[in-house]
């Protein structure tokens, strides 16, 4: 079986889930004898890079170490595409960002096509006309490669996807991380949206990542549901045995959120339910780990009630800090408005951490061993909160119960769906 | 003739309403009565109200040769009593006919009888006494919660003066033997045991309009057969199952109505069987051997064991925590804290918590006012942990207000307003205490009065 992959990011250059998800996926697909080949656009300039990773400080993670990585990098062939495309951004974020960092932009052509196509480096300022080029560029490769099935993650690579389908005449898989409803809320991109839409449409299979995203695609893209089916993500096992062994400055149980403080990701309700269980228990510290365009309103709402001395911002976290993060803390909560899935939880778990999730997020829909409550629902939060900090059995059950269940969420499991996928195709 | 014996367990536990942690000392009320009044309602028309009327029209056509069993539960009765004062009416309707036996059992229905027989005593003691009073029977045979047995709680009971008792026919317990003979308790031979058939038992309650099932429909000639090719060696078959089996948990539309009416009457036709109550089964009936219990069966799943209400850790946590309050409760006197000490202990509260339903994917199978059982598990001990506050307040006032407990059952007011004149614990002191309360006895009852005039 081979396929033809279109993906936007690869480890080690990941901005968010989706290089992660889209590295475990391809790895547990080798072991099921799946041939890849991995299409990512190149996005250029240091700069931009960082300005990307900052916007999306709460999914980072990179689990990998370079044996590993290099040995699963000699089997796959992987090519460089010259793009400016940059996950994660709209296209109205895309543009000023283009336009600040046009100076320091150096050419670089794909290695594979530099002989085919000649990029003279005035890429187009636009992202939608980057999804176009990146469509070009797949129509080339699919003229040119050998492969069974096209898989394409995500909008920005699903007119690359429809493209090479076009011409090689192959079956096509898109594959919905992220929904724009689950980005942008109700005040979605419509051409985003008519992307998305379409890459659907002429899709063979729409692979969602949760029940909720598929739901999403059924109602909201009007896709038909017998081709839309999910395979939920899962995690890789810990890179390091050892769990971290971090000592704890202040005395008190320490409650996280991690993540970007956008409005998706639901932060003024982990503020609430802050608030409420700081009334009855002050010996607790809340935590906002992370960064976005909230922020500000955030800090001034938890002044506002006057729980400062309680709660935390501790900014942007990367890497290391991350995981020092989760080692110090209690309990983790996601309080989501809107979550395709949201691996961080299951993170949480496996550094035996207990957590409250929203029942608005697609990996409520793999877990038992949680608290779930909905976003909005700040009493049930708080209440979740408080429970797992006083009521022992609950702690240690969820604790114990939950890593195991992590544990079994393998992507060996979720790539044999997604092979039998294709296989059903061919 | 060979002899029927035909069981429903009548229960309805307090639900309890969405209880915060902020609530905890101060909100003291844990119910959902709108829930709560909903559910029996509407049980009430599809279930207790109907089936009672097909009893009754079966006792009426057929005489003493048709014999039913109930258990109502304590907290069903006060529900009934609350909610639907008709289906109390109908049961006394029921019970007027002389056709049928009401069962003893744990006034909450509660599994008390695991952990502590003074407690355990004075809930059956307490349900006897409601079921006196409602039907004008004392009941005679036992039946405890979910058919919770084994040899300690058969001892408990036989102590309490019951002679008979109802439990499940688990294999671990009968091993080859049959479930439809006369049995009695090994470490007490007086004491006698009905087994309940659990597979003619369940295939009415569990599979009755279940489609897939390759004897669906189930017809009254059917079921009848099935009794008949029991061996005729074999005198007594026990069928026992929840009362809400006709109508709620096999709705009307199945046919389940018709068939609680057909299978009896052919059975009394057939004159090969005549229906039979527990106490009548004991009078009647030679006990063929002992049956030996050390370890506690149950009628709840494959396992028939205790692991539904027992089996995780957030259970035991909330089942020893509850249960510490025993000693206290059992001198309180408080009415309120009476009642709240009755419908915390229900089983069903320790049932939602169950997480073993996780590893079967049966997750919504059963039924549960909760999302998940750790839902469940928390909002218990959030209304537990006001419970005990108020518990450890009664018993501090208790103890400096007369530094005894009051002997008898007084109203609120009196209990908190007036000292017990007959301090009866810590014998040590007594002399100190009585002798401070002597000299102040003038001074702080003068106070008391002047503040409940005020």
């Amino acid at each position: 079986m081979k396929v033809l992959m279109f993906g936007w990011e690869f480890p080690p250059h990941i901005t968010g889930g989706l290089g992660t998800a889209c590295f475990g996926l391809t790895k547990g697909l080798l072991k099921h004898g799946v041939d890849i080949q991995f299409v990512v656009p190149k996005a250029y300039g240091d700069e931009s890079q960082e300005a990307v990773r900052i916007i999306n400080a709460s999914d980072v993670t990179v689990m990998m170490n370079d044996p590993v990585f290099r040995e699963y990098w000699n089997q796959i062939t992987y090519m460089e595409i010259g793009s400016n495309l940059i996950p994660y951004v709209g296209p109205e974020d895309f543009q000023q960002m283009v336009s600040e960092n046009t100076k320091t932009t150096v050419e670089e052509s794909g290695r594979v096509f530099s002989e085919k196509f000649q990029f003279s480096g005035k890429y187009g300022h636009d992202l939608m006309e980057e999804v176009a080029r990146y469509a070009l560029v797949g129509a080339a490769i699919a003229a040119n490669s050998e492969f069974d099935v096209i898989h394409a993650h995500d909008w920005l690579t699903y007119s690359a996807g429809v493209a090479a389908k076009k011409i090689s005449g192959k079956p096509l898989i898109v594959h919905m991380h992220a929904t724009e409803f689950d980005r942008s809320g109700e005040n979605y991109n419509e051409n985003v949206y008519e992307i998305e839409r379409k890459g659907m449409a002429e899709a063979d299979r729409v692979i969602t990542v949760s029940n909720l995203t598929r739901n999403i695609v059924i109602e909201r893209y009007h896709i038909d549901p017998e081709k839309v089916i999910t395979v939920h993500n899962a995690v890789e096992p810990p890179e390091h045995s050892d769990l971290m062994d971090v000592e704890k400055k202040v005395k008190e149980q320490i409650v996280t959120f991690l993540g970007r403080i956008t409005f998706q990701k639901g932060p003024e309700y982990f503020i609430e339910a802050a608030c409420k269980v700081l009334e009855r228990d002050k010996n607790v510290r809340f935590v906002m780990a992370g960064t976005g365009d909230l922020m500000e309103k955030m800090i001034r709402r938890v002044a506002k009630l006057k729980i400062s001395s309680h709660f935390h911002f501790t900014g942007f976290l990367k890497g290391e800090n991350v995981d020092r993060m989760f080692a110090m803390s209690d309990v983790y909560v996601m309080p989501s408005v809107s979550e395709p899935f949201g691996i961080s939880p299951l993170e949480a778990m496996r550094s035996n951490v207990p957590v409250v999730i929203s029942k608005q997020s697609g990996v409520a829909e793999v877990l038992n061993h949680v608290m779930k409550v909905d976003f909005w629902d700040v009493d049930a939060m708080a209440d979740a909160i408080y429970g797992l900090l006083h009521y022992k059995s609950l702690n240690s059950m969820v604790i114990t119960h939950g890593s195991e269940e992590v544990n079994n969420l393998k992507w060996e499991a979720a790539s044999r769906k997604i092979a039998d996928i294709y296989e059903s195709l061919v | 003739m060979r002899s029927i014996c035909l069981y429903f367990q009548v229960h309805q536990p307090f639900r309890l309403r969405t209880y915060r942690f902020f609530d905890i000392g101060a909100d003291h009320y844990y119910y959902d009565d709108y829930q709560n009044r909903r559910i029996v309602r509407r049980i009430a028309n599809d279930c207790y109200i109907p089936a009672n009327e097909v009893l009754l029209a079966l006792i009426g056509e057929y005489g003493s040769a048709f014999k039913v069993t109930f258990s109502i539960s304590g907290t069903a009765i006060e529900q009934f009593k609350k909610y639907t004062p008709e289906v109390i009416e109908s049961f006394r309707r029921l019970a007027k006919t002389g056709n049928v036996e009401f069962l003893a059992e744990t006034y909450s229905h509660s599994l008390v009888g695991l952990t502590d027989p003074e407690e355990f005593k004075r809930q059956v003691d307490e349900h006897a006494a409601t079921i006196q009073e409602l039907f004008g029977v004392t009941p005679t045979a036992f039946r405890n919660t979910e058919l919770v047995f084994s040899n300690g709680i058969a001892e408990q009971v036989f102590k309490m003066g019951y002679k008979t008792m109802l439990t499940e026919g688990a294999k671990q317990l009968l091993g080859w033997k049959s479930p439809n003979y006369l049995y009695f308790s090994s470490p007490h031979p007086r004491m006698k045991i009905l087994l309940r058939n659990y597979q003619l038992s369940d295939d009415i309650a569990f599979r009755f309009s279940q489609q897939s099932w390759n004897e669906w429909p189930l017809t009254a000639e059917k079921y009848v057969s099935w009794l008949d090719s029991v061996d005729a060696k074999q005198d007594l078959v026990n069928i026992f199952m929840d009362y809400e089996t006709i109508g709620e948990h096999q709705k009307a539309e199945s046919g389940i109505f018709g068939f609680l009416r057909a299978f009896p009457e052919q059975l009394i036709k057939s004159q090969k069987w005549t229906f039979r109550t527990p106490s009548e089964v004991a009078d009647e009936l030679q006990p063929v051997a002992g049956i030996d219990c050390p370890h506690a069966i149950s009628w709840a799943d494959e396992e028939r064991d205790l692991t539904a209400w027992l089996g995780n850790d957030l259970q035991q946590e909330a089942f020893t925590t509850l249960y510490k309050l025993s000693k206290t409760m059992s001198t309180c006197t408080d009415a309120d804290l009476h009642r709240d000490w009755n419908y915390l202990q229900a089983s069903d509260h320790f049932y939602y918590m169950c997480t073993k339903w996780f590893s079967d994917g049966d997750v919504h199978q059963y039924f549960t006012p909760y999302g998940t059982p750790y839902e469940a598990f928390l909002n218990y001990m959030n209304v537990l942990s006001d419970f005990m506050i108020r518990v450890k307040e009664y018993a501090e006032k208790a103890g400096s207000d007369s530094n005894a407990i009051p002997s008898k059952v007084e109203t609120k007011v009196e209990t908190v307003s007036i000292p017990d004149p007959k301090p009866n614990t810590a014998k040590a002191t007594k002399t100190k205490v009585k002798a401070a309360a002597d000299a102040k006895e003038t001074p702080e009852t003068k106070t008391k009065k002047a503040i409940k005039k005020g």
